[in-house]
């Protein structure tokens, strides 16, 4: 395939929390411009795995590479990220306007000390313009829906105008529909040449806007393109801890069900 | 009616009172909503600890709670951060270890009269030259940091993980802030003391957030009530005959409780 070097390279890692090993001899590439859904159960190590591809996370064992670079030593490259966390990582009754926030996109860019200036301000609109969010901008956070503030949290993923945008569970609380216009919106990213890489447990609907799914169960149980991964086998394999809890004969039928327990 | 002004006392003690206010009240906004309040309680009550200690080796007991104030700040942070213990239970340890520390020195100093009833429950209507020299400088610090600063301790105080991610040295700023705290409860012992400044790091912050829907505007708020409680608090002390820290303190509450109902009374209609 394409020669050009990968976004994203783990190379036999393996990340351990105390005596417990999360993640065990995991391979990944991304190629610049993929949009890639990591899917797995609860406790899969899905947001391990992107800790560790951020560099919170240090793995026992492996490598990983970003932009052909440990995360350590990524330096100015680390605005070339843009994440998305898991929404109950933030206090949603801090007091800040929305506009504020999505400008926090910005700050490693300016540098310390240093105040926005025009261009900061324009990239805030920019990016809130793309989210369609423009008209909540001087709203306080505490004030919006589930939804909207996923959006609030795109926005300033977007305004460090990033190659590599990283979402953590972002449908997680959010109706279907509002998953539905979410994994449009970032379609549209990678068609704009961004790459997309994002945690999910929406096994179904996911598939049919990514174009690699790796599946996550402790070790990496497959990965590729949706229609290649998705088997029966595959599934059995990441769920199927889930399969023998619930006592259920038949495997696709407990995805299913496991998928629907998350709406 | 303004009779207080002309004693130099009572105009150290405004000074200082202003400044403490101020200052209690803007780190007291980091506290409040990284919901470090139990740090604020344990750093002040570790000062204790730092005052015996200058006592003990003869050098200023201000000075000596500053320097043994920023180890307990760091150590809370060392332990919670690395020893992976819960950072209620961090502060728990250094707490009651560093003020029994306090209390040990304490009985070794033979023959010393210490007033340490004025460190404990504040003596401000005591406040030198010397300490409000030190309360403004220690404050000009602390405040240019924060003004320096601003948009880096929001995003830290907001979502830390994000910030680290997007490059920000997010544990050198949470250590700084750690240091900020512990600067601000050592001068703001001479005004309210060891026991009462963790209500001045609280109360005018969680007053201002009732009320607040902006970062900015929550900062402008506490500053305000800060102020207001240590004005109101010292002018109210001086004319009732009370103890002037607890008198602060208790005017904060006041406060507090009007800003809960106004909030309350707001949502109803």
């Amino acid at each position: 395939m394409s020669t050009a070097p990968p976004i994203i390279e783990l190379r036999h890692v393996s990340v351990a929390y105390g005596t417990v090993k999360v993640l065990d001899d995991v391979n990944l590439t991304v190629p610049e411009g993929a949009f890639l859904a990591i899917i797995g159960p609860n406790g899969a190590g899905k947001t391990t795995l992107v800790r560790t591809i951020l560099g919170l996370v240090k793995p026992i064992e492996g490598e990983v590479l970003v932009f052909g670079k440990p995360p350590k030593e990524l330096g100015p490259l680390r605005r070339e990220i843009g994440y998305v966390p898991q929404m109950h990582t933030v206090d949603l009754k801090f007091p800040v306007r929305v506009r504020d926030v999505v400008m926090m996109g910005r700050y490693a860019r300016l540098g310390l000390f240093r105040r926005p200036g025009k261009a900061d301000h324009e990239a805030v609109e920019r990016a809130m313009a793309k989210v369609d969010i423009q008209d909540l901008a001087d709203r306080p956070l505490s004030d919006l829906s589930g939804g909207q503030r996923q959006r609030v949290f795109l926005a300033r993923a977007l305004a460090t105008e990033p190659r590599l945008l990283i979402l953590d569970e972002p449908t997680a609380g959010v109706d279907a529909q509002t998953s539905t216009s979410l994994y449009e919106l970032l379609r549209s990213f990678q068609q704009e040449g961004m790459t997309v890489l994002m945690v999910s447990h929406d096994v179904g609907v996911v598939s049919q806007y990514v174009d690699g799914v790796a599946c996550v169960n402790r070790r990496l149980v497959a990965h590729g393109r949706p229609e290649v991964v998705l088997t029966d086998d595959t599934l059995a394999e990441m769920y199927g801890c889930q399969a023998m809890f619930f006592h259920h004969g038949h495997v696709p039928h407990m995805v299913v069900r496991a998928g629907e327990e998350k709406k | 009616m303004m009779d207080f002004w002309q004693y130099a006392f009572m105009q150290r003690a405004l000074i200082g009172g202003v400044i403490v206010g101020l200052l209690t009240a803007i780190i007291g906004v980091y506290v409040v909503l990284k919901g470090m309040s139990f740090i604020g309680a344990g750093v002040a009550h570790a000062s204790f600890g730092g005052v015996a200690l200058g006592f003990l080796l003869g050098i200023d007991p201000l000075w000596a709670a500053v320097a043994f104030c920023l180890a307990v700040a760091w150590g809370i942070g060392t332990v919670t951060r690395r020893g992976g213990i819960k950072e209620d239970t961090a502060v728990g340890i250094f707490f009651a270890s560093t003020m029994a520390f306090g209390v040990l020195l304490i009985g070794l100093i033979q023959g010393y009269n210490i007033d340490l009833f004025s460190y404990l429950f504040g003596s401000i209507l005591a406040i030198t030259a010397e300490d409000l020299k030190m309360v403004l400088g220690v404050g000009f610090l602390v405040l240019l940091t924060v003004a320096l600063l601003y948009k880096e301790f929001l995003f830290i105080t907001f979502d830390p993980e994000t910030a680290r991610v997007s490059g920000l040295p997010e544990p050198a700023l949470y250590y700084l802030l750690l240091a900020l705290i512990a600067l601000t409860v050592v001068v703001s012992i001479k005004v309210v003391g060891i026991v009462l400044v963790s209500a001045l790091l609280v109360t005018p912050a969680a007053s201002a957030y009732q009320l607040s829907r902006s970062f900015g505007k929550m900062m402008a708020l506490s500053a305000f009530f800060g102020v207001l409680s240590v004005v109101v608090g010292l002018i109210l002390s001086y004319y009732l005959n009370t103890a002037s820290g607890a008198t602060v303190v208790l005017t904060a509450t006041a406060i507090f409780g009007l800003t809960l109902l106004w909030r309350r009374w707001r949502e109803a209609v």
